[in-house]
């Protein structure tokens, strides 16, 4: 984690940091659901509490804590309560992987009479080298999680939905791996990194030998892979589990799916489980496809030498400008977040089998044609 | 050193999880005895066993075919991370031409699951 103990410590509660932030970004994603599908339906939603009903998460988090303790007499103990916790780790793993921000490089300064430095952080949990693989690995974890949480209730329907919920994530799970292997393709790296920094500067392509150069678009991935994109978010909302493919739960048929025993803050647990597959869904949008935490047509380097001039070189200008990409990451991520939650107001939701057929019939061949589109046009290019 | 972060953050994490259950358990509502409030959730009618849960086995199935499927694609990741490396090296048709052999394989398959009604569901 680091070659000395400020590295290690600033390290480590940099993740701690990114985790909470992904936590509390939960009972405001919660509000803003809330809101906005009442105002997608015409009607006020939470408004009561605070302003604008702010403080609603505040109550809702406090009822989550004062519910009563309760374990269903046919459950299983130790997987009733392992589920819950363990929702937590898939989309917890795969978001700290992900590159938030320009990294930050700082140099020597002096802190309790040494002399720290030079460092380089990244705004990032931790860097690796097969990035996609490793999200790709750690997120599908979350269908052990579902099977854990249906076996453990002892509920024909929590059983039922889990079987339903990890048939449906595997089956998209292969569509979204075949459209990532596009995405692979053109940057030719598993690290996210990599992929954010060959982004950077105006689009420009190879064709028939000349390079092209529009100078009015950034260099983004959805100009390169555009049907991957759509079927990448598409499967990324399957594997959320969210409408129109909230199939485990489908309130009319099976109450709840698999956490129909589960209440309090376990439910709670789930629930951040699930906003944390959102998000996670949504930051790998903007990092394969929209350029990561890049500022259109500047790069970090060079908004680094605007910031200076405002700031004067030094350690706070390379903070500040970490940060601002931060931000600028972080605006792009609230899109595909929207975009989630409107959907999920708009759309109906699909029968089983409309589900299974659209999955393995319709998304798994697109995505291995566009794998060959991709792959013949690189060679053409190239060639 | 990536793996000292994972392993922190899963230990992190399981603690989070278990002080918050451990939490919710004190500061919940105390537990008022009664015994039919225990038994699974159900329409109404009286509780059936877990066992006797009928589950399809096209669930089975669909699990089967992902292995195989997965295990497929994965195969490819290596092969687009280094195709354009090979491109520069001159060995872009060999490289091409060999996935699309592969490829071959992989849409008969598929082609031969769709076919033989492996996903359909009634």
């Amino acid at each position: 984690m680091g070659r000395d103990s400020f590295e290690i410590i600033v390290n480590g509660v940099k993740m701690i940091v990114i985790f909470l932030m992904m936590v509390q970004v939960v009972p405001i994603l919660v509000w803003l659901e809330r809101r906005g599908s009442a105002f997608i339906q015409n009607r006020f939603g939470p408004n009561r509490v605070g302003p604008l009903g702010l403080l609603q998460l505040l109550a809702d988090a406090v009822k989550f804590l004062t519910k009563e303790e309760f374990f269903p007499e046919k459950g299983i103990k130790f997987l009733y309560y392992a589920a819950p916790v363990s929702a937590l780790i898939p989309a917890t793993l795969a978001f700290l992987a992900i590159p938030l921000g320009a990294p930050i490089k700082l140099d020597t300064f002096e802190m309790f009479g040494q002399t720290w430095g030079p460092y380089t952080f990244l705004i990032q949990g931790y860097e690796i080298g097969v990035g996609i693989v490793f999200i790709l690995a750690v997120s599908s974890l979350a269908a052990y999680t579902i099977l854990m949480a249906g076996w453990g209730s002892g509920n024909k329907y929590a059983l039922l939905g889990a079987l339903r919920a990890s048939s449906q994530t595997i089956s998209y799970e292969l569509a979204m791996g075949l459209s990532i292997v596009g995405v692979i393709l053109l940057y030719g790296t598993f690290n996210l990194t990599d992929m954010v920094t060959s982004q950077q500067g105006p689009l420009s392509f190879l064709f028939q030998g000349h390079t092209v150069t529009l100078g009015w678009l950034p260099n983004w991935g959805i100009f390169y892979q555009p049907l991957a994109a759509l079927i990448f978010y598409a499967a990324a909302f399957a594997e959320s589990n969210r409408l129109p493919f909230d199939l485990a739960e489908g309130e009319a048929e099976l109450v709840a799916g698999f956490h129909v025993e589960y209440g309090g803050f376990k439910f709670n647990l789930f629930f951040i489980g699930e906003y944390g597959h959102c998000l996670v869904a949504s930051a790998l949008m903007v990092t394969f496809f929209f350029g990561g935490y890049q500022i259109p047509l500047i790069t970090p380097d060079e908004m680094l030498v605007h910031v200076q001039g405002l700031m004067g070189a030094g350690n706070a200008a390379a903070i500040v400008n970490g940060l601002l990409h931060h931000v600028v990451f972080l605006i792009k991520m609230a899109v595909f977040v929207w975009i989630f939650i409107q959907v999920r107001w708009t759309l109906p939701r699909f029968r089983y089998d409309q589900l299974m057929d659209l999955g393995w019939k319709t998304m798994l061949p697109w995505a291995l044609a566009n794998t060959i589109l991709t792959a013949a046009l690189i060679y053409v290019a190239h060639t | 050193m990536p793996l000292g972060g994972v392993l922190f953050i899963v230990v992190f994490l399981i603690a989070f999880g278990c002080l918050m259950l451990w939490l919710a358990s004190k500061l919940g509502t105390q537990k008022i005895a009664d015994p039919v409030k225990y038994q699974s959730y159900e329409c109404g009618i009286p509780v059936q066993e877990k066992k006797d849960t009928k589950i399809s086995v096209k669930f089975y199935l669909t699990a089967i075919l992902f292995i195989i499927f997965d295990i497929e694609i994965i195969f490819m990741y290596p092969w687009a991370t280094t195709f354009k490396d090979s491109l520069a090296a001159g060995q872009g048709l060999y490289v091409l031409l060999s996935m699309g052999a592969f490829l071959l394989i992989f849409i008969f398959g598929l082609f031969w699951e769709v076919k033989s009604k492996a996903l359909e569901w009634d």
